[in-house]
């Protein structure tokens, strides 16, 4: 039942109607609009008004050697070195050159890897403790509702931070439940302690859109006003792009001219315009082959793009369709059964995506799962090498790393052991593809995060002060 | 095609066993290092099972005349895995309550009559990745309520649940942890209620004549129920208490001390904190090693360390799922080796996590001498492994329940057959 938790509802807010989200912009002078719509006071192309105050760590030039680099863009380097500088990779290889005052870390024939990127998280907004108090994830008042953005409901005292940072998790993607038909935006998280979700917000991350196919929607608004059928909520995803398409030729017709009022501003049809503008990545929930083939069909008639397919437990069925568009599919290694939609899932469902040429994302949906993604791809190598399709640990590797990082449209920052890429960095015990293996020290940005040998050294939430006894103690 | 659909029965049937038609034969597993988990480990040892059984398990044991031989030469040899607790069979599809039947609806929470195993279906397309996966033995578990009913033992074979059962009732189940849905406000009030249902069951006991002839005073049970728990008050029958706060734990323990139960704790996410206590009152614990997380007030202390702390402390420990992708959900029993992986990535001994899923849950459940181990006497459940079990890389080759060996097509692999090569092939009259 837990696979079903991000539709998790408060009762009490049943068939309350969303509050208009719409506002007047007041008439700007020609000199100040830039600012404004930078600011988002405007309904323009990648407003920012709550812009990352994302600080990197201390960190010192560290190099971290005699270590198997498992590097999400070639072949592993064994034996090889990691030079950390400034925050960036600064060297890869055979060995790197280590300037003087860098602190030598001898990884002993231990493995490195890239930071691990979850793309389909709900840290934050479904927090521990799980009371009503703190369930934040759907606002299932209205099955369209791209008005809501996640980051506005993410506790960063969330105990699940740290634990997911210490499973070697650097990057995250926060999204709104799957209540609804559109669920609003996501945001892409750094695992930092914060004081507010700022300090945490990946600089310069596009927003994705969380849309939903399927179960879930009709399951919630079956019986308060619909959809009620998997055609209604087709009905509702094309009505949504259809206010959307009108909406942005309003707002680019008055952005280009600027002649007479602005349109009158609204939330959700904002975030719509955003996606078909490009701006937006769209992450669509979507369990079964036939309808992840409609929505790419959706995507057609407006002109947009699905960036992937989320849980997509039949993706195998159409892995080919998948390649041919490009579109990534984030998925759980054996999770199935749980519901009808989930009925077909094969535990071969990475290795036959990725035969097909396909992007793959080990994915958690889960706290739990997300802190052992690296233990998810295990799972689904060896259900590849059972049925012929053997994958390589260069190749899993990259559902953990590179390819969500694609799916974020990160990838040039980080995602691999490249020079020049963001010192998002994990020692490993052991093979991270190992059921004994966890990771032993994490950097972000070429900080030194967490460091399993020294718990006083771990990250530990303001809610966890006095509720969650240390590790190591008998209380 | 011919093939096709022999391939396609078979599957449905979920079962191919090696030597159809063969009811008497021997088997002997050789040249394996051997687990037996009741003895140390032996190198290049043999396991003979005959009809069903297991009859000889050494490094110099005979191969007995006619022994069909299996070379387990570099492979590890231990008996079937049992799950301590799941609603495998009793649960297809979680979301659809057609396909539920773990929880009764009792009466006022208490449904100590209810045998879980009744709805037990033993034509799930969920068995056989289980055994596949080298579970060969299950606990199913009612759950909900303040009283859940009685769990059974069972193999994994095919027939009916008669035929599966190796021992029913094994337990009574209760939930302690949350006094919602025991119907009740607080978690005193909870222990009164289960105090009360005690207390009743005793007085029913003694005055069943004046019962017959209603002149007793209401109970909080109904007939049924208050029965039901008699061998729970004598000692006869375990409970299984499912309570993660110690605090709670704590109370559990004073109630069984005060009616002298046979307790055993499931979940226990804060049991460590208490592992010295509950090693001297000889409680065992079924619990996972892949979650951390303080979801609740009740499991703020919840670490993947508890199951080794409590081990260390000399607890009795049983692993069971109790995390996402665990195996609590009836689909993924199979992911109980990655719980002993874990477990062992989490402090416990490798020895002690293959106990934890082989005869230490026999022992709690009192069927150690049917299952859990390899030496004489026992069932003929025995599993050859490619290597180190809890790997992921490692397969279960041969799977043998009760001296029978499976190779179990799932519903999965006949998925993958069917998609392997995109577009698919559906086997339609004249399709090639």
């Amino acid at each position: 039942m837990r696979a079903l938790h991000c539709l998790l509802l408060l009762g009490a807010t049943a068939c309350a109607s969303a509050a208009s989200q719409s506002t007047t912009a007041p008439s700007p002078a020609r000199d100040s609009a830039h600012v404004d719509a930078e600011r988002g006071a405007l309904s323009v192309p990648n407003a920012d008004p709550f812009p990352s105050t994302y600080k990197p760590f201390p960190s010192r030039t560290t190099v971290i050697r005699n270590v198997n680099l498992l590097t999400a863009a070639g072949p592993m380097i064994r034996n090889g070195a990691i030079l950390l500088q400034d925050g960036k990779i600064a060297a890869v290889g055979a060995t790197v050159n280590a300037p003087a005052d860098a602190l030598v870390i001898d990884g002993g024939g231990k493995y490195v890897t890239p930071g691990i990127i979850d793309d389909h998280s709900h840290l934050g907004v479904y927090a521990a403790p799980g009371v009503n108090a703190l369930s934040d994830g759907n606002e299932a008042t209205n099955p369209v509702t791209p008005q809501v953005w996640a980051e506005h409901s993410v506790w960063p005292q969330d105990p699940q931070f740290p634990r997911n940072l210490a499973g070697g998790v650097t990057t995250l993607q926060v999204l709104p439940g799957s209540a609804n038909l559109i669920g609003g935006r996501s945001v892409v998280l750094k695992v930092v302690p914060g004081r507010t979700v700022q300090e945490m917000k990946f600089p310069g991350a596009k927003y994705g859109l969380k849309m939903a196919c399927g179960e879930n929607p009709k399951r919630v608004y079956g019986n308060r006003g619909g959809p009620q059928t998997r055609m209604g909520n087709v009905a509702g995803y094309r009505a949504a792009w259809i206010r959307a398409q009108d909406y942005r030729r309003k707002w680019d017709k008055w952005n280009a001219d600027h002649k007479g009022d602005p349109p009158t501003r609204d939330l959700g049809l904002e975030t719509l315009a955003e996606v078909l503008r490009g701006n937006i990545l769209v992450h669509n929930h979507c369990y079964r082959a036939d309808e992840m083939a409609q929505m790419i069909d959706i995507a057609h008639e407006f002109g947009y793009k699905v960036r992937s397919f989320h849980h997509a437990v039949e993706a195998y069925k159409i892995a080919d369709l998948l390649a041919k568009e490009g579109i990534a599919a984030s998925v759980w290694a054996d999770w199935g059964s749980f519901k009808m939609e989930a009925l077909d899932a094969v535990r071969a469902n990475m290795a036959l995506i990725n035969h097909a040429g396909a992007r793959v994302i080990v994915h958690s949906d889960d706290p739990s799962g997300s802190q052992r993604l690296n233990q998810e791809a295990a799972k689904g190598m060896e259900a590849g090498a059972e049925i012929g399709l053997p994958v390589s640990e260069d190749e899993a590797i990259k559902w953990l790393t590179i390819n969500p990082a694609w799916a974020l449209d990160l990838d040039d920052k980080i995602g691999s052991l490249e020079t020049g890429k963001n010192a998002d960095v994990v020692l490993w015990t052991g093979d991270p593809f190992s059921v004994y293996s966890k990771p032993e020290k994490v950097w972000i940005d070429g900080a030194l995060l967490y460091d399993r040998l020294d718990p006083s050294e771990q990250w530990r939430t303001d809610f966890e002060l006095g509720f969650v006894p240390l590790t190591g103690t008998n209380r | 095609m011919i093939s096709n659909r022999l391939k396609l029965t078979a599957a449905i049937a979920l079962v191919a066993a090696t030597a159809p038609g063969l009811e008497a034969q021997t088997v002997a597993i050789t040249g394996g290092k051997v687990y037996p988990v009741s003895g140390p480990p032996i190198e290049n040892g043999t396991v003979v099972i005959t009809d069903g059984r297991i009859t000889a398990v050494g490094a110099n044991v005979a191969v007995p005349a006619g022994a069909q031989r299996i070379d387990a030469t570099g492979k590890i040899v231990t008996p079937g895995f049992v799950n301590s607790a799941t609603q495998l069979g009793v649960q297809e599809v979680a979301a659809v309550g057609d396909t539920r039947d773990a929880s009764a609806r009792g009466k006022d929470e208490i449904a100590a009559a209810f045998t879980v195993w009744e709805g037990l279906n033993p034509n799930s397309v969920l068995l056989a990745p289980a055994r596949k996966a080298g579970i060969t033995s299950f606990v199913v578990m009612p759950t909900g309520g303040l009283v859940a009913g009685q769990a059974a033992l069972v193999d994994v074979v095919p027939g009916t649940t008669t035929d599966m059962i190796i021992r029913a009732p094994v337990a009574m189940i209760a939930e302690v942890g949350d006094p919602q849905s025991a119907g009740v406000n607080a978690r005193g009030e909870l222990i009164v209620k289960l105090r009360e249902l005690l207390e009743d069951t005793k007085y029913f006991q003694a005055h069943r004549d004046a019962f017959d002839r209603a002149q007793t005073r209401p109970f909080a049970a109904s007939r049924l129920d208050l029965q039901a728990m008699i061998p729970v008050v004598e000692g006869r029958l375990p409970l299984v208490v499912n309570v993660d706060k110690e605090a709670d734990i704590d109370a559990a323990m004073r109630l069984a001390r005060d009616y002298n139960i046979k307790l055993i704790i499931g979940g226990g996410a804060e049991a460590w904190m208490m592992a010295d206590k509950l090693a001297a009152a000889r409680i065992p614990v079924l619990t996972g090693a892949m979650n951390n997380i303080p979801s609740g007030f009740a499991t703020l202390g919840q670490r993947q360390e508890n199951a080794a702390l409590l081990r260390k402390a000399g607890v009795q420990v049983a692993l069971i799922g109790n995390a996402g992708g665990g195996d609590e959900e009836a689909f993924n029993v199979r992911n109980l080796k990655q719980e002993a992986g874990n477990a062992v990535a989490y402090g416990m001994s490798w020895d002690d996590a293959l106990r934890a899923v082989t005869l230490a849950p026999a022992e709690v459940f009192g069927v150690a001498d049917r299952v859990g181990s390899l030496q004489a006497g026992r069932e003929g459940n025995v599993v050859v492994w490619s290597g180190d079990p809890f790997e992921f890389t490692t397969r279960a080759e041969r799977v043998f329940v009760r001296g029978r060996e499976y190779h179990d097509t799932t519903r999965q692999d006949l998925l993958v057959d069917r998609y392997k090569n995109l577009p698919a092939s559906h086997n339609l009259p004249g399709a090639h």
